[in-house]
């Protein structure tokens, strides 16, 4: 057994006015935290198209984050909720193609919420990690 | 296809990003990357030599895709996308890989930071790869402009842009404008009386040829983009006919009906008829449909009252002379077409009344500072007289600051401007009642400005107590002859390390200005975001702090955060300068990142016509396919995200350029 840590690659689409500046003020406010996530920036999580997941998880994604503004607060006004609409949809295709559930989060970041970046990050980092690199434990943990 | 030629720089800024991350290491990577031409890194890439290194390489090494991995894209883009231009390259065959923001300066380890911001830097190539020439879009810029809110900050900006011959509308959700800075006495350090430096600046409002003046109106739903917003406002039934009402006051003198007025903070009443004060401009009563009499009984379909209107004809006491009472007025909808919004919603007194240990609301004698500013002005409920409950004149009065600010359980920000306002009522308090003693309880004394400091030494001269401490209680519990019907502060005074007993007549409470209640309404109404003290969040905090992320939508004065007059004034004035900006230049350039439809994929289904939140696309009925009107699409791509046949391109954010992305990512 390998005594080095895994480091899980995740990928982060944020949507460009909330959740990226979000992540942006994280950065100005110096806040530290884990180096897994990277960043795919979209104008809305509107735009994040359930093909996209899949591509991530194909090209060697061990997560995948997506971020938006809290409901309400979208800069076009309701691309937010249908992100939200799509999601159930999108987790269970996932399911069935063997991603488990802790793999893929939703979450709302608001532009001056750095601190809650941080934490999702921190969060999902350890999260995936414990799950281990998708290629090689792929479908063990569905439920299913 | 064209070959691609691409240029990679990597940016150290200094050492924001080089003592975290191994730029030249980075830069030797993406020299293997498909496609890459040139890869260098340079201490700064956004100063002028750094974008001549872009454009030599443009022409020299006949580059045609750019990527500079450095800040944030909404830190730069601009920047870099001019340099490209200036070598005649188009614009949008660039792309910014962040390894700042989101990696030098949130990551420690060295390795782990470097290895991020090469798979940043490879995803970036991977991406630009893909980018297509798009023609930024030129819109026309409608020169009227909205400024919302008619305090201090709103009457500043409106006519700074009036004056320019541009058409304002100004509306208050108040019958009056004036906002807060109407109720205050006298203004700190210089002591000019509040009322006579801004009732002119009120009348100038009111009378300008340029401003329309929308009092007791409120923005219901802004639609539109930088310089073609429209705006539907919404003002409310007065119940009285602007155009006949002389603001004579006799209707509020007969109307018997009597609550408590808002303008003296409680402290006074008003009649259900009522101009808020004096000086309120426009000079016109207002009827409260919730207190009057007749307006009550209308609703149960009694005829009563109706004396402001009528008279009391048997005592020969006439009603209104000009028939100015129109009970049957609704509320109007209005429709505006401006190019630039200012907003200037402004702030909220804390309500102390939650720190029940201070006594607010149960303990008579304890004020807020705004009813101290109504209690020491002459126009106030006692002439300016500072009484008490009693009708007597305290004998000691206290002073508590920071109430709500810089503590964890309210407000952990400072308001800025209670210290200094606190000085001021030491100042009244020692002028009008010299036998009285005044204390201030502070935990810092902050006096940052132009005469502040030198203010605060002038009343530690003036004979001022000064204690360094939050008072902890204040209580009507006497325990020795001196104290009996007097209230006691209970503080530490944290320089002599002693606790101490202040028994006081009065207690002001220097209250924390909170974002009004309606904030997060009006975030949504303008597209504002909100910073984490829930204040409305700037573009730039240091570099843009009128601009917001909405284009052409300004924020001024305490709906951005505490500040002082001064400060207010200056930032209104900057916004008015921003927008005239954009007047004067007549046109704006907007994203040309926007979705099109493929007819020839387009199948009809209609789908994205629904989802769109902008009405941009619409369905050709003898082409039976969908089409976008890219003037009005903002180009968030959910149509894209959603089209079942794929027939939707989202410019700049293709599924092709963001797909490369995620595999660069990802290596």
């Amino acid at each position: 057994m390998t005594t080095t840590t895994f480091e899980p690659k995740i990928v982060g689409f944020l949507c460009n006015w909330c959740s990226y500046t979000g992540a942006d003020l994280a950065g100005i406010s110096r806040k530290k935290f884990a180096p897994n996530v990277r960043v795919v920036r979209v104008m809305c999580s509107g735009r994040v198209e359930p093909s996209f997941v899949m591509k991530a998880f194909e090209s060697g994604a061990d997560g995948v984050v997506i971020l938006g503004c809290h409901p309400g607060d979208c800069h076009y006004a309701e691309g937010n909720y249908k992100t939200l609409r799509r999601y159930p949809l999108l987790k269970k295709t996932l399911a069935q193609l063997g991603v488990e559930d802790e793999r893929v989060r939703l979450e709302w970041v608001s532009a001056s919420e750095g601190d809650r970046f941080a934490a999702i990050v921190n969060e999902m980092t350890e999260q995936v990690r414990r799950l281990g690199p998708f290629h090689q434990n792929r479908g063990k943990n569905v439920k299913a | 296809m064209e070959e691609r030629r691409i240029g990679v720089y990597v940016c150290h800024c200094g050492s924001n990003i080089a003592d975290t991350v191994d730029c030249a290491q980075v830069a030797e990577y993406a020299k293997d990357l498909p496609n890459v031409v040139v890869s260098r890194d340079y201490k700064y890439m956004c100063s002028e030599p750094g974008q001549n290194l872009i454009k030599d390489d443009i022409k020299q090494n006949k580059l045609n895709r750019v990527v500079v991995a450095s800040c944030s894209p909404r830190m730069h883009e601009p920047t870099f996308r001019r340099a490209l231009q200036d070598a005649g390259l188009n614009q949008y065959f660039f792309e910014m890989a962040n390894i700042r923001e989101h990696c030098s300066w949130v990551h420690t380890d060295r390795a782990a930071a470097t290895q991020k911001a090469k798979a940043l830097v490879s995803a970036a190539v991977r991406r630009v790869y893909h980018h297509e020439p798009l023609e930024a879009r030129e819109v026309p810029v409608n020169p009227n402009v909205l400024v919302m809110g008619g305090g201090v900050a709103g009457i500043q900006a409106a006519i700074e842009v009036a004056d320019s011959g541009n058409l304002v509308y100004l509306v208050e959700k108040e019958p009056s404008i004036g906002g807060h800075m109407a109720m205050f006495d006298k203004t700190f350090p210089t002591l000019d009386c509040a009322a006579c430096i801004l009732t002119p600046k009120m009348t100038i409002a009111g009378q300008h040829p340029n401003i329309k003046l929308l009092s007791y109106s409120e923005v219901e739903d802004v639609s539109g983009y930088i310089g073609n917003f429209k705006v539907r406002i919404k003002k409310k039934a007065r119940f009285i006919d602007e155009d006949k009402c002389t603001g004579c006051g006799r209707c509020q003198e007969i109307c018997p009906t009597k609550v408590a007025s808002e303008f003296e903070q409680g402290l006074g009443q008003r009649k259900a008829v009522y101009k808020p004060f004096p000086q309120a401009v426009p000079n016109k009563v207002v009827i409260d449909a919730v207190n009057c009499r007749h307006l009550k009984g209308r609703a149960q379909g009694k005829d009563i009252c109706r004396i402001c209107q009528k008279g009391i004809p048997n005592k020969s006491i006439a009603g209104c002379e000009t028939g100015a009472i129109n009970f049957d007025q609704k509320d109007e909808i209005l429709e505006v077409d401006v190019g630039n919004i200012i907003v200037a919603t402004g702030f909220q007194q804390f309500d102390p009344s939650v720190i029940y240990q201070y006594g607010y609301g149960h303990l008579p004698n304890v004020v807020t500072g705004l009813q101290f500013e109504r209690i020491s002005n002459a126009s106030g409920p006692t002439n300016g007289e500072i009484l008490l409950a009693s009708g007597k004149k305290p004998e000691a009065v206290a002073i508590l600051h920071c109430v709500g600010s810089r503590d964890a359980n309210y407000h952990k920000y400072c308001s800025r401007v209670c210290c200094m306002y606190s000085l001021k009522y030491s100042h009244l308090l020692r002028e009008k009642l010299p036998d009285a003693d005044v204390y201030q309880l502070y935990i810092d004394m902050r006096c940052a400005g132009s005469g502040y400091e030198e203010f605060y030494e002038r009343l530690q001269e003036e004979g001022v107590n000064f204690i360094r401490g939050r008072a902890g209680e204040i209580t009507d519990t006497a325990e020795s002859p001196e104290e009996k019907d007097k209230l006691i502060v209970l503080v530490e005074d944290t320089l002599v390390r002693r606790k101490r007993r202040l028994p006081v007549d009065m207690v002001i409470l220097s209250c924390a200005l909170k974002p009004r209640a309606d904030t997060e309404k009006m975030a949504r109404t303008f597209g504002l975001s909100r910073k984490a003290d829930g204040f409305f969040l700037e573009k730039h905090p240091k570099l843009d702090p009128v601009a917001t992320v909405t284009d052409g939508v300004f924020i001024v004065g305490c709906c951005q955060g505490p500040k002082d007059i001064p400060d207010t004034v200056a930032q209104a004035s900057a916004a008015a300068a921003r927008a005239l900006a954009l007047i004067s230049k007549g046109k704006v350039e907007i994203e040309a990142a926007t979705a099109t439809i493929d007819e020839e994929h387009c199948a009809g289904c209609k789908v994205c016509i629904e989802l769109c939140p902008f009405k941009a696309i619409s369905y050709d009925e003898t082409k039976k396919v969908s089409r976008v009107n890219e003037a009005v699409c903002k180009g968030c791509g959910v149509c894209v995200a959603a089209c079942p046949s794929g027939a939707i391109k989202g410019k700049h954010f293709t599924d092709e350029q963001i797909m490369s992305e995620i595999e660069g990512v990802l290596v």
